[in-house]
């Protein structure tokens, strides 16, 4: 197979896959607290079941508020089509893809913070403030993190970083802390349990969903199903960052799928061991993932 | 050996973010200790040339009091104060996180450049002792609670005998065991002064303390 098809099949493993994620991390909460908890498959129909209803817009409203759920969505896409797999190189691989990579995620939040300020409804400003104000600590965190593992590697695109030594290469530590920044990039931008309750409708302390609270039908699951592509985005760079080096395709397609499973087990786990965040402790582990990537930089950058 | 020494390296900077991070008396404690217990085993992973009972020695007389001794005295003098579990901070959280990073680029920047007799120590080593001692440094500058401070004071004397680990090619034991009992001194008296600072002042307020001086204020 050549190496666009397999980029092609990765891509459209990712978008068909991608809400299972939140399942397996649902399912493992649920069996942590002795529950059955809901099907696996539950994100498929409740996106499925959105798309089929039609949306209610406020009188207030303007294009910008529909646009953004699509947008939004577009915009992971993309970012799943920058990402890759393997060594191979993903569809839209060029020089410096990793700022589009993580620009797009800046687009996302700027498209969902626009719409939710576009509501007119103070209550979803202080939501989009709160987003606004934690991606600002977040952003930095990835950056460094892509930069300290771009140092090593010594090329700005995702491919060429993603296919370096990896963890075995004896520069293991810059490598864990960068990873473990990225993780908490993850968390953060995913709204999962130490820094927003996926789960939580208390609206004082809800910062991704009360933003989308004024969306509904098909805009809310382009929502639903861009935040799915998101976790699997992040997700994805994780694994990526962590996987060991194989030169087949095959073993890099199965241990991306491993990978993803790995990362929807752990978010489960951790998110039925530990409590979310108080609301102003929240920047201070933002900041600490971001020392963790500034450590990692310096560490690449020292020999 | 190198990546063992990168890897104790690269925890010892963690234990400092750790120290900076955190709120809880209990956890700060914790960290020192942490760094008490690496202190304690770098010597082992690090020098390698000198004989091994005196490794050994000064690896378990250094592990024994930084990473064991120390904290249970901290944790008594805790105890019986019946110190507030906040570490009572000037400068937030946050924002200590955010002069840690600054600090470690500082402590990259002369470390990396500081002339060191003897080419065989680590490339990190200096660098992480100069952050050690930073934080140490800033930490009691900017915590209130004269126990944190006692504990910051702990982290700088671990950042000095780092970097002693750079500097001296063979240091003698002597001195070694020297700076181990000057620290172990230097906590015992720091524990004792805080329980009776607090039986007469009700309160390890080091901000406040300042009060007692003559002047009216």
């Amino acid at each position: 197979m050549g190496t666009a098809g397999i980029s092609v099949l990765q891509l459209a493993l990712s978008l068909v896959l991608a809400p299972l994620v939140p399942g397996i991390a649902n399912r493992v909460k649920a069996v942590v607290a002795g529950r059955r908890g809901q099907p696996l498959l539950q994100a498929y129909h409740d996106i499925a079941k959105l798309l089929l209803k039609g949306s209610v817009y406020s009188r207030t409203t303007t294009w910008v508020f529909r646009a953004g759920p699509a947008l939004g969505c577009a915009a992971a896409m993309v970012a799943l089509a920058v990402l890759p797999w393997g060594a191979d190189a993903s569809l839209l691989s060029f020089e410096g893809d990793l700022i589009l990579f993580a620009g797009l995620f800046g687009l996302m939040r700027f498209l969902t913070i626009l719409s939710a300020l576009d509501t007119g409804s103070a209550f979803e400003g202080m939501g989009a403030s709160r987003e606004a104000w934690f991606s600002a600590l977040a952003e930095p965190a990835l950056l460094l993190a892509l930069a300290s593992l771009a140092g090593k590697a010594q090329s700005l695109s995702l491919a060429a970083v993603l296919a370096g030594p990896g963890i075995g290469g004896g520069r293991g530590a810059a490598v864990l802390l960068a990873a473990g920044a990225v993780f908490i990039v993850f968390l953060s931008e995913n709204a999962r349990i130490p820094v927003d309750d996926p789960a939580t409708h208390l609206e004082l302390t809800m910062i991704h969903e009360v933003m989308v609270l004024d969306h509904s039908g098909v805009d809310l699951a382009y929502i639903q199903y861009g935040s799915t592509l998101k976790l699997w985005a992040l997700g994805g760079l994780i694994v990526g960052i962590l996987r060991p080096r194989t030169g087949q395709w095959m073993a890099d397609c199965a241990i991306g799928l491993g990978g993803m499973l790995c990362v929807g087990i752990a978010t489960g786990a951790l998110e039925s061991f530990i409590a979310r965040l108080r609301l102003a402790r929240v920047p201070q582990l933002l900041v600490a993932g971001g020392a963790m990537a500034a450590l990692a930089l310096a560490l690449s950058l020292v020999r | 050996m190198t990546v063992w020494v990168e890897g104790f390296l690269v925890v010892l900077v963690l234990t400092n973010l750790w120290l900076l991070g955190s709120s809880r008396l209990l956890s700060c404690i914790a960290a020192v200790s942490v760094q008490g217990v690496l202190m304690g085993l770098l010597p082992l992973v690090i020098r390698i040339d000198a004989p091994l009972w005196r490794l050994l020695l000064q690896a378990g007389a250094s592990l024994g009091l930084k990473g064991i001794i120390f904290p249970i005295l901290l944790l008594r003098a805790v105890r019986s104060v019946d110190a507030r579990r906040e570490v009572e901070p000037l400068v937030g959280y946050s924002a200590s996180l955010l002069i840690g990073v600054v600090l470690l680029v500082v402590s990259l920047y002369t470390g990396l450049r500081l002339p060191i007799p003897g080419g065989a120590t680590p490339v990190l080593l200096v660098p992480a002792a100069l952050f050690t001692a930073l934080t140490g440094l800033f930490v009691i500058v900017g915590r209130r609670s004269a126990i944190v401070q006692a504990l910051a004071y702990l982290a700088m004397e671990n950042g000095i005998a780092a970097f002693g680990m750079a500097l001296a090619e063979q240091e003698p034991l002597l001195v070694e065991m020297g700076t181990l009992l000057d620290a172990f001194v230097a906590v015992f008296v720091m524990g004792i002064t805080i329980f009776h600072i607090n039986r007469e002042f009700d309160h390890i307020d080091s901000e406040r303390l300042s009060s007692l001086k003559d002047t009216p204020q």
